[in-house]
Parts: structure tokens; sequence; C-alpha cells
């Protein structure tokens, strides 16, 4: 089957979901469907979702995995939607009309989410053609400096794709060095910097802005602009990736793979940080298509089959499909009834609460405005509700060192929402950080483990700490809490060593 | 249509088999292979081919989860013992699959031995063409009239241009199909190997599982070099009888040990069935060397270099060593068949002498 035809019929249907999913409110790029046979899937999964990507053995791998899956019928890819304008969607050809009406509703579903949703918003629309041409430059480096020091180039760069900084493409972490310099000069014509306070009315400022305090806060703002006189970064920073790319020893064809890399898990990012919504988003559109507009009666049972395929939970693990569709008809139910706010929170029974019911009929227009705004992190925080954990039975478990099981400890809504939003921050990654570019005045590179409740991975963070000092050539560090201990690791390029951090250690830059 | 992938896939197979040949000689201790075939995948687990990232480690095993369930109970679809928090070795290991006849040529490789060639004439296989296929291209004189107005009928329905009420079919050029051909090859020399092991009471079970897996590894490596390859399988104490796959691997037996009766029943083996111009015979022989009297290790040995070895590839002796008994037979055959080219022995003390023990039988490429 040649990739660029799509059958007649199934045009028509495409046609026609189109205009339904327009009349519903959904607002999507272009979107255009292909018609692939399953092995071709497995390659463009394989792929990441594009048919091109630079030449590397872990698509290789990637593509072994799915294959086998697929053999063993443990998995089957039905959809596949690339964020990018147009919007590009595949079909498995040997799919049943049925199917394909219901993927083509939810890719509409997806392409919606990837237009609106603000964490999309800073992604290159244009991924298509820039994978491409991140293959062809990645080829060209090949031919000219030989594939096997690229490809090993490209391993050690693959290590370090997480050090990124998801928030960056929203703020200016680094300061504009003219509005430093402004600052600079200001300060110095006053002889001293002004603190910024609360903003105030005249009459009020000494009460929201207490003297004491303020002094406190310029003293204290001096004291850490000496300390950090002459440190390099200026302020600990979460992008390594960026830091590597700036200030690393690199060749020129190096800088150009890292950058390519960099780029590729920017751009992969915020489905990272959307997943829960996005397949929500578009399990909501495509069920709420089938069933009132799309399915015939002939198609209802097959579809709700294969929906219900889709939603099942296994015990143990969160289904993101589920738990998005289910949050969204809640709080699509809640802005209909009017449970919200301050009147609703307050009254006194449960009864009552049951029973609210104020015709508000918001709740269209809520669940897009939390499409356009949310990301998952936001979304639970915001919309998870006792009664929506209470409703499906979820329950918080650990692992049990005892009888080494996981075990359910509580169905306490407190600690869910928590180890929902431990395991969904930063998508389950460790936050790591340089804070010295240029450590103990030896050009070594220091970075920081920041603690959040678990520790790292010791094994696997020495090996990733030597791909690091492949490309800073200069020794590298890292500090980390392990076992409630201090502990700094350290490659040189031939041996690694592990030791407690204590006074007689140079500081570095900031210190963390 | 040949995906893009496929390069990248070698690729990977390639790096895999680059860490197998790594680990080989751990590989090749490994019991719960015995008795697999060419064809059939294994899964092995591949050391450091994941790709590192700084991640959280083992105090992270906790999750949320659906379903019914007080605190204290385990989470459902859980096998005792499961999850995560063992070691710290034994996590984030990839499992590949590969097939025994890629493991044996890893081995080859590995092993650097030579390609067993088969004897003189009788390396020729012939050759013949079949027509078993289908292609998209060829000569006109082959085409394939009724799979090509299936193509196109396939086509036209697809595109919507097929109309029942005026069923006109007209094929184009990308519906042509025209027949193919496969060389069917057609072995004429062909090869046997003959298993001989001594299962008598001094064979304990340590020495079975090290000739278990010698014996499994000459026989995966023979069979990816013979196709069609032949097996006999031999066991004796005092007595010898003709065992088959299956039972050679499993057997065990008391009794004393007199290897005569093994080489009589193979030399009858032979006689009956192999003639020795159109078979290679390759003969192994498994022991702890505790022959019953010194007398019947000299009539072995005189039984060998008269009627078998004139007629045969090889004779592989392999002496495990054993808690009991002498192990003199090895001596003996030193003393007595040093003269003969295709006499080898080795000695397999622990499982790490696998390895060197099959370079000793397979490096002289006979």
């Amino acid at each position: 089957m040649s990739i660029d035809t799509l059958r007649p019929d199934l045009a028509r249907h495409a046609a026609a979901i189109c205009d339904i999913a327009a009349s519903m409110g959904l607002d999507f790029f272009e979107t255009r469907f292909e018609l692939v046979d399953f092995d071709t899937m497995q390659q463009i999964a394989a792929y990441g979702g594009f048919p091109q990507r630079y030449p590397h053995w872990r698509f290789g791998m990637e593509y072994e995995k799915l294959r086998k899956q697929h053999v063993y019928g443990l998995g089957k890819i039905y959809e596949l939607v690339i964020n990018n304008d147009p919007c590009y969607a595949y079909l498995v050809a040997d799919n049943s009309i049925t199917d394909q009406k219901l993927v083509m509703a939810h890719v509409y579903g997806h392409c919606d989410f990837f237009k609106n949703n603000y964490w999309f918003s800073k992604t290159n629309r244009k991924m298509m053609d820039e994978m491409a041409n991140h293959a062809t430059r990645i080829r060209r480096h090949a031919d000219r400096h030989g594939f096997e020091e690229v490809e090993s180039f490209i391993d050690v760069c693959m290590a370090l794709d997480n050090l990124i900084d998801p928030h960056s493409p929203f703020m200016r972490r680094e300061a504009d060095p003219n509005w430093e310099a402004d600052q600079r000069a200001k300060a110095d014509r006053h002889g001293h910097e002004e603190v910024a306070g609360y903003q105030a009315k005249p009459y009020m400022r000494n009460w929201i802005n207490p003297p004491e305090l303020i002094k406190k806060q310029r003293e204290k703002m001096l004291k850490e602009r000496e300390q950090s006189k002459g440190a390099f970064p200026k302020q600990p920073l979460r992008d390594v990736l960026l830091f590597l790319l700036n200030f690393a020893p690199l060749e020129d064809w190096e800088a150009d793979v890292l950058a390519m890399i960099r780029e590729e898990a920017y751009y992969f990012a915020p489905q990272g940080q959307t997943k829960i919504m996005n397949e929500g988003w578009a399990s909501y559109w495509h069920s709420k298509m089938m069933t009132t507009r799309i399915a015939g009666d002939d198609e209802i049972i097959t579809y709700a089959d294969h929906h219900s395929g889709t939603v099942a939970m296994s015990p143990g693990r969160l289904n993101p499909y589920k738990v998005g569709i289910e949050l969204f008809r809640d709080i699509e139910e809640r802005w209909n009834k009017g449970r919200f706010g301050k009147e609703y929170d307050e009254c006194g029974t449960l009864e009552e609460k049951r029973r609210w019911n104020t015709d508000a009929g918001l709740g269209r227009e809520k669940i897009f405005e939390v499409r356009r705004i949310h990301n998952d992190v936001t979304f639970i925080d915001e919309f998870l509700t006792p009664e929506f954990v209470d409703r499906f039975n979820m329950y918080h478990y650990r692992f049990d060192p005892i009888t080494r099981r996981m075990v359910v400890v509580t169905h306490d809504f407190q600690k869910i929402k928590q180890q929902l939003l431990f395991m969904l921050t930063n998508h389950m990654q460790p936050y790591i950080y340089v804070v010295d570019g240029n450590y103990a005045n030896r050009g070594e590179l220091y970075l920081a483990h920041k603690h959040t409740g678990v520790d790292l991975e010791i094994k696997f963070s020495v090996e990733t700490l030597k791909c690091i000092q492949k490309l800073w050539r200069r020794p590298v560090h890292l500090q980390a809490l392990i076992n409630e201990e201090m502990v700094l690791f350290s490659y040189d390029g031939e041996q690694s060593q592990q030791q407690k951090i204590h006074d007689d250690l140079p500081q570095p830059a900031h210190s963390f | 249509m040949a995906l893009k992938i496929d390069k990248d896939h070698q690729r990977f197979r390639q790096i895999v088999k680059g860490k197998i040949r790594g680990d080989l000689r751990k590989f090749l201790t490994r019991g719960e292979l015995i008795g697999r075939e060419g064809e059939k995948a294994i899964s092995i687990p591949v050391h450091g081919i994941e790709t590192p990232h700084f991640r959280y480690g083992d105090n992270n095993d906790a999750g949320v989860g659906v379903g019914d369930g007080e605190s204290g109970d385990p989470v459902d679809g859980q096998e005792g013992d499961m999850g995560p928090g063992g070691t710290q070795e034994g996590q984030h290991i990839m499992e590949v699959e590969v097939s025994l006849d890629e493991l044996a040529d890893i081995l080859g490789d590995e092993l650097e031995l030579p390609r067993i060639k088969p004897k003189g004439s009788h390396s020729i296989t012939s050759e013949k063409d079949r027509y078993s296929g289908i292609r998209t291209t060829g000569p006109e004189s082959l085409r394939h009239f009724k799979r090509t107005f299936r193509a196109a009928l396939k086509r036209q329905i697809m595109a919507g241009l097929y109309d029942p009420e005026n069923p006109i079919v007209i094929p184009v050029k990308r519906d042509q199909r025209y027949r193919s051909w496969k060389p069917v090859k057609k072995p004429q020399s062909n090869a046997v190997i003959v298993y001989m092991m001594d299962v008598s009471g001094s064979m304990g079970d340590e020495q079975k599982e090290l000739v278990r897996l010698e014996a499994f590894w000459i026989d995966a490596w023979l069979r990816r070099n013979y196709e069609g390859i032949e097996s006999r399988y031999i066991v004796h104490d005092v007595r010898a009888g003709e065992v088959d796959r299956q039972t050679f691997f499993r057997i065990r037996e008391d009794g004393g040990t007199k290897i005569s009766s093994a080489f009589n029943l193979c030399r009858s083996v032979l006689e009956s069935n192999y003639h020795p111009d159109e078979w290679n015979i390759y003969l192994f022989h498994f022991s702890d060397g505790d022959n019953s009297s010194e007398s019947d290790s000299r009539e072995c040995c005189r039984m060998l270099r008269e009627q078998m070895l004139p007629h045969i590839n090889m004779f592989g002796y392999c002496q495990v060593a054993s808690a009991y008994g002498s192990g003199n037979f090895i001596n003996v055959i030193h003393e007595h068949l040093n003269k003969e080219e295709n006499v080898i022995t080795s000695r397999v003390n622990t499982k790490d002498d696998i390895f060197d023990s099959l370079k000793t039988f397979f490096s002289p490429g006979k």
C-alpha cells in the first residue's frame, strides 16, 4: 500500500467527521490521514510518529519491541497523530471501518488539543520538516566524520535528553544583560539597590512592607550578590543541555547534533506534560461524537467494545485515557450543575451536595477553558476531588519489602493526590541543576540533584555522569542526597569516585 | 516495501550480537538452553544496552491504582516476589531474542573456528529452480494472467472504478504479476554425529550437567554447519543402548563402566546405516574416564584404531572431572592413539572450561 493514498470511502468518512468535530466546537489544524500497513505503522511508531528520523539503533530497538508486542498479541497500535501544522495522522489499513471512524474522531480531539493547549503553544508546528532536516544533517555529519563516531556521540546525547527545562520556553531565565547593567547603574546612583516589596497604596506601605523586613531583605540580597560575584552560571540552571551547548568545548558538528537532540526533547516535552489531559480530551470527544453523531446502529456494539478496551483499568495501573475522560466528564457535570465555588464547598451535608444543581450549564465552556490552560499537574491539582477518588475506588500502593509485593496502603484522598502529583511533576524525572561551571576554579562542572523525597538511582547516575564528562572534557561532579547523606559523585574521564560531602571540599558557586 | 527502519534494526541486532559475544562464556553455561532447536528464538538478557539517564532509584516503588482492596492487601495481578526492589542488578535489563543458529554463529566467530568443510567430492549440493512465487516484475513470457487480473480488479474496486453491471477490468502496469522461481538446494553429502555418554554410577549430577552442556553446544555448532545433520545418542554403563535425544539429556543409571560396550554398539550403528563414503562421521564420547578394567580400555583403543578411525572425520573424547575413580581412560588414549590425527581429547572440570573445550575440538577444522 502506498503511503499517500486514502481509500475513497475513508476520505468520505474523514470529511464528514471533520465537519462534525468543527460543529461541536473543536478547532484544529488541517488534518491529513494516511493509510499504512501495520508494519509501516510500527516503523512510524518506532520513529516517535515521524516518517523520517536520523539513523540510530535506538529506533531499531523500539521497532523490535513493537513488533514483538504485535506478534504476541500484546498490543496493537491503533492511531498515531503528530503535533504539526498540518496535523498528520495514520490509520492502519486492516482495521474495520468502525475502528477507523473511532480513530478519526479521536485524532480530531488530539489535533484540537495540540492547537489550543497552552503548553503546546511554543512547539515547532513544522516539526515534520524539521525532523527530516535533522535526519539529513546527521547523515551528512556521519558521512564526514564516520558513522560510528556520530552514533556514539548520539548515544551520549541521548543519555542527557531529559536534562531540559520544560518551562523555559515560557519565560526568560537569564536576565537580559542590558536590563541588568541598567539596574546596576541605578543602584550606583542611589548608593543602594531597591528591594521590590509588595505593591501597596502609600498609606498602607509600612504595614505591607515593614521597613525592617525590607532592610533585612536588602542585606540578604547584597550578601547573596557578594557571594555570587563571579559565579558561573549566575543562577543554578536546569537546562543542562543548553549550558553544555553554550560552554562545553564541542566540535561544530557535535554542537549541531546536541542542539538537534535538545530541540527534539523540547518538542516532545509537552506531550509528556499533558498525557492524561490529551488522551482524556481525545477520548471524551471520540465518545461524544461516536455515540451522538457518527456510529450507526450496526456499529455501536463494536464501538462500545473497543472504547471500553481503551479506557479499561487494570489493577495497579492508572490508565491515562480513563482518568482523563472521567475527569473531563466530572468537570462538565460539576459546572453544569454549578457544583463549584464558595457556597458549594461550604454547604452543610453530603446529601445537600449530592442534590446540588443550580442549572448553571457552564460545563462545556469550562472544559474548553481547562483544555486551553492546564497541564496534567495543574489538572489533577485543581480538579481531582475526594468524591472522584471515592467513586473510582482509587488507592495508594507501595512496595512492601517484607512480602515483596505491591500492597495497598490507603484510600486517603490527600495521599493519593500527593502521589499522583509527584508522579506527574517533571514527568517522573529528577531535577538536575548546573550549580557551578568552574568548580574550585578548575573548570570542572558541578551538578546537583534537587531532592524531592526520592533518591537517585546510583548506578545509572554514574553512567550518565560519564556521558556528561565526554561532552565537558574536564572532570564532572554530581551532588545528590543518598540515604540522607550528601554524596558527591565525580568522574574525571578515567575513574569515578564517590565521597561524602564534608567541609574540606571546595564550595560550588551556589549552595544547594 | 523495504522499510527505512530496517537499517536501524539491523544496526541494533549487530550491537546486540556484539554484547552477546562479550558475555558468551556466560551463555555457554546456561542449562535451560539445552534441547532447543535451530530456528527457535531464545530470550537473552543483554546488559548495558539501555541508555542511562538520571533517574529515581528504588525507594520510589509506589503508585496509584484502582479497584477494591483494603490497606495491606496485595495489588492484584502481582505475583509474589515480583516487582522491583530486588537487587540493584537485575533491573533495567533488556531481553532480546536470538535464534540458536545466530548464537551458534557467534560462537563460531568468537572461538575463531573455521567453518567445517564437507568432504571433497561430496560437498556438491545440487540446485534446482522451482517456480513457486510471484513477483511484480519479470519477462512477459512468465506473466501470470489470472493474478494480474485479480490485482487489477482489486485496484479498481478500491478506487471505486469497478462497475458490476459493466465488468470491464483493465490491468495497468503495476497490476502485472509474473511467476518467479526460487533455487532449491539438495544436499548430497551429509553428516552424522554419534554421542556416547557414560551414565554409570560414578557420573554425578554435576558431571552430567557438564556433559549435557558440552554435547548441546557441539550439536548446535555442527547443526549450523551441516544442513540435515543426523544425530545418534548412545548411553552406556556396562551395557550400551541407543536412546533418543530427550532421554540422552535426562537419563540416569547406576552400575559399572565398560566403555567398549558403547564402541561396539556405535560401530554396528555406523556399519548398518552410514557408509563412510557418503557420510561425514563425528564421534563424541563423554565420560569420567573411570573404566572398569585396564584391558577394556586397551580393547577400546584397538577398536578405535583398527575399525573406526580410518572411516571417520573425528573422534572427540571429553573427560569430566569426577570425585570417584581414577579417570585413567584419557591417559590410555594418549598412550595408544597419540599418532592418530583425528583423535582429540579435552578435559572439563568446571562450566568455565566448556568454552575452551569446544575450541579444542573444533579449531583443527576436521
